[in-house]
């Protein structure tokens, strides 16, 4: 007897939307304001919102493609800052875009993002827009305490990282508000830095990372920033592993109190790999190992 | 809503005047549309990579692009790497090697090494194995994978070389 046939279901299809192609911001902004509402989005690299398209779980009703805005495709360098434009694709970033330890952080930190034909569509900013709890580019610049410039036809803000990430895949960007660019503040020449990210397979989602950097003087770490991505619904930094790490000689001592500090200090999100217990663990090993990749 | 764009997307230098909704991902058009079914669909949602082709010199996953946004781009898919009855030495290292069972992953794998040995024709082994963990294979475990690509590296460096 022939096997009942299962029920279709749904195609892994997009379904229909109404595209648009500006060719300037002020375009680009101008539809935003009249689709949002309607369930408008901005598509940039694609590589999230297309995967989440495909299984219907978004359906925008517009789609504003903004890869053909050359005004966001570049990367400057000015008043201390780095400032990354909306169509900078993650892998402009393998070789150093700036002098000095930033450059050399961000081409360690896009190795682990997605894998190299995913890098070259996907962008810094689109990552920041959706605001992936396991983001390192959002990991990278929460701690760094980085800006983003947002525009909409009602004008322009800056909001700082500590305002901006607001949990799972949540912003403080309006619905009719494209972020231009993201700002960071140039490391100077003496900042050490580290990165470190823990995932069940190369190229996955981290289940736990660690982003930092110190300068040492007379010995003793001076400045430090630590930051946790991938643990809690937003990255961010960790006053408590900072305090850790301040007037002591970068080593052991000093980083295995800040990686217990860390560990203490976060309220880890569980789904079904992990336990909340395991991933204060990782967050401790990710941070430790971050600091130590930083000292040499 | 679903009204159709006329695009043109240029495949290994041909270029296929095609009229397609917004919603059609490149890969369904590139198969659909015009005929060149070499590249494979997988998944879907860009985890496995059999999709992957070369758009103007970089190596994406079709699935995860429109097909309007290749319009008058270039692209390169597996139909373009045999030169008439001679294969790619990537292909022929394949076969040599067997770095294929089914096949099905195949044409992805191979344009992902291809653009990764056309961007740097030394590329080391660990960045080999980097670019080559991007995509899935069921059969082969991806020993002889990586075996193949890299006799083909070696083979295409010597070949410059004389
Ligand atoms: C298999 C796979 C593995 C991945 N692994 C990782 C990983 O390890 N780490 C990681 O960080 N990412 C990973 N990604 C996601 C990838 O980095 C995406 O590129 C990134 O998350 C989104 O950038 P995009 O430019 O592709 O944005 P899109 O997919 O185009 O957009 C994402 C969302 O942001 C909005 N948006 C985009 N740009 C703007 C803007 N300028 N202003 C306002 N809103 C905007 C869109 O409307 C949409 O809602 C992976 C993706 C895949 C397919
Ligand atoms: S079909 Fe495109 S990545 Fe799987
Ligand atoms: S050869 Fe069968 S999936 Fe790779």
């Amino acid at each position: 007897m022939a096997r009942p046939v299962p029920e279709s279901p749904e195609p892994m299809k997009p379904a229909a939307f109404r595209y648009y192609t500006p060719k300037t911001l002020a375009e680009a902004v101008a539809v935003l304001a009249d689709v949002a509402s309607d369930d408008g989005r901005i598509l940039a690299g694609g590589q999230s919102l297309v995967p989440i398209m495909a299984f219907r779980l978004a359906k925008p009703t517009h789609l504003v493609d903004i890869n053909g805005i050359s005004e966001l495709a570049r990367v400057t360098v000015a008043d201390g800052k780095l400032k990354i434009g909306a169509c900078v694709r993650h892998a402009a970033f393998y070789q150093p875009v700036c002098d000095g330890p930033l450059g050399k952080l961000l081409a360690t930190v896009v190795r682990s993002i997605a894998h190299h034909p995913i890098r070259t569509r996907g962008t810094f900013c689109g990552s920041v827009a959706h605001a992936d709890p396991a983001s390192e580019w959002c990991a990278l610049v929460a701690m760094l305490d980085g800006e983003m410039v947002a525009q909409s036809k009602r004008g322009q803000r800056v909001i700082a990282a500590k305002d901006y990430f607001a949990g799972i895949m949540t912003t403080a960007l309006d619905e009719d508000e494209l972020l231009t660019e993201v700002r960071l503040p140039l490391l100077p020449a003496d900042a050490r830095v580290g990165f470190q990210e823990f995932s069940r397979r190369a190229g996955d989602f981290a289940l736990g990372m660690a982003v930092v950097t110190y300068q040492v003087v007379g010995g003793k770490i001076a400045t430090a920033r630590v930051g946790i991505g991938g643990a809690e619904p937003s990255p961010r930094r960790i006053a408590e592993a900072e305090a850790a790490l301040i007037g002591k000689p970068p080593g052991a001592t000093a980083f295995d109190a800040a990686a217990v500090a860390a560990a203490a200090a976060i309220a880890p999100l569980e789904d079904f790999h992990t336990s909340a217990d395991y991933r204060r663990d990782l967050v401790r090993a990710m941070t430790r190992r971050a600091l130590d990749s930083a000292a040499v | 809503m679903t009204d159709k764009t006329d695009i043109i997307l240029i495949i290994n230098g041909r270029a296929h005047a095609i009229s397609v909704e917004p919603r059609k991902t490149l890969v369904d058009a590139i198969r659909d549309d015009c005929g060149q079914t070499g590249t494979h669909i997988g998944c879907e949602h860009g985890i496995c990579g059999t999709c992957t082709i070369i758009l103007d010199g970089d190596a994406v996953r079709s699935c995860l692009m429109f097909a309007v946004q290749a319009d008058g781009r270039h692209i390169r898919t597996v139909e373009g790497l045999a030169d008439g009855e001679t294969l790619h030495p990537l292909q022929q290292a394949f076969i040599t090697h067997h770095g294929l069972q089914c096949g099905f992953c195949t044409p992805g794998f191979l344009m992902l090494a291809v653009n990764a040995l056309e961007h740097n024709p030394n590329i080391g082994d660990d960045e080999l194995l980097d670019v080559l963990a991007s995509n899935l294979c069921r059969c082969t475990g991806y020993q002889n994978i990586i075996k193949a690509v890299r006799a083909a590296r070696d083979e295409m460096r010597g070949a410059k070389a004389t």
